[in-house]
């Protein structure tokens, strides 16, 4: 993208997600509090999420490969399932990456 | 107006105060990982500022990485943006506000303001705890981001420093809470066929979309179970 072309992505999305917000506030409760609205809203943030994790870690262009991302995202869920903070879990993620790396791997 | 605080309402700041120092510290990742994206320090520093929504800003930077349009980017983001909606509606009863306040409410309305929010009993702790979290991580996230920009603009070749690696690994760390339903196990293994399939075919951006297409697919089409089971906020 050029740099104009992100300006607009960041000025549109942003218009966008305010208006997600106000909507909530502003839209009559009953029409949002349907079980299948809400049921659908949390599967289709699992499913968006899921599909990041995935493009972030095996796609290369429009290959999908195995390198140093896949040890670092399983290091991440080991840390995940153990409870560790946020902060923590990026960083021995990008540590992992990041070693194997200067091994001479991936 | 000098009435004590309760004990509920300090409780409710407190706990805001800490979901906002957790959270405005992952604002040094994004900030990091945006300007390695392609993004300028003032883009990322903007996007925090006027987006404010850590999973929408994660997306749309990776969109952005992968080379993909600004359509492709503004729509993903905006999808993920769409719980913030359901969170609005939640929450704008429970603080009964008028004008700019609720404008003002509306755009700190994120996972984490209104999940302080929705714990409390006591009606002036749940809003105590939704201004607390909110213009807590709003303040934190937003100096945070400018810090990992400034950072990220510094340290060379990010994929030397696994950059590339902890932004699935904020993807994960993301959507795990989210993983505790069988539902949400399920879509997870769907959107994880879904993406990998089409990689390799589509543009960059499109896999993603896809993935929550077959959730929306699954939402409608799936019985409703007889009671919602807690846990996903």
């Amino acid at each position: 993208m050029t740099p104009a072309a992100v300006w607009l992505t960041v000025i549109v999305a942003s218009v966008v997600s305010l208006g997600l917000k106000l909507a909530g506030h502003y839209v009559p409760q009953h029409w949002l509090a349907t079980d299948r609205v809400q049921r659908t809203s949390v599967l289709v943030t699992v499913a968006l999420l899921v599909a990041l994790v995935v493009v972030q870690t095996f796609a290369d262009g429009t290959a999908l490969v195995v390198d140093a991302r896949l040890p670092a995202l399983a290091v991440a869920a080991v840390a995940l399932a153990l409870r560790a903070p946020f902060v923590l879990v990026i960083v021995l993620a990008a540590a992992t990456a990041a070693g194997l790396r200067a091994l001479g791997w991936g | 107006m000098s009435r004590p605080r309760s004990p509920a309402v300090s409780a409710a700041v407190r706990q805001g105060a800490g979901v906002a120092v957790a959270t405005g510290l992952y604002g040094i990742s994004f900030g990091a990982l945006a300007v390695v994206a392609g993004l300028s320090v003032a883009q990322t520093a903007v996007l925090s500022l006027l987006l404010f929504s850590g999973g929408s800003q994660f997306a749309l930077i990776g969109v952005v990485a992968a080379g993909g349009t600004p359509l492709a980017a503004v729509t993903t983001s905006s999808l993920l943006g769409v719980r913030n909606t359901l969170y609005g509606a939640v929450v704008s009863p429970l603080l009964g506000l008028r004008g700019w306040r609720r404008w003002a409410a509306a755009h700190l309305t994120i996972d984490e303001s209104t999940a302080v929010a929705v714990a409390q009993r006591d009606p002036r702790a749940v809003r105590a705890g939704f201004w607390a979290t909110g213009l807590g991580v709003f303040v934190l996230w937003n100096a945070c981001t400018l810090l990992g920009a400034l950072a990220g603009d510094a340290l060379g070749d990010p994929r030397a420093w696994g950059l590339d690696a902890a932004a699935g690994a904020a993807f994960l760390a993301l959507v795990w809470p989210r993983l505790a339903t069988r539902s949400g196990r399920l879509v997870a293994g769907l959107a994880v066929l879904v993406a990998a399939a089409l990689v390799p075919v589509a543009p960059a951006g499109v896999p993603v979309l896809a993935a929550a297409a077959a959730a929306v697919v699954v939402g409608l089409l799936s019985p409703a179970p007889g009671t919602r089971t807690g846990g996903d906020r």
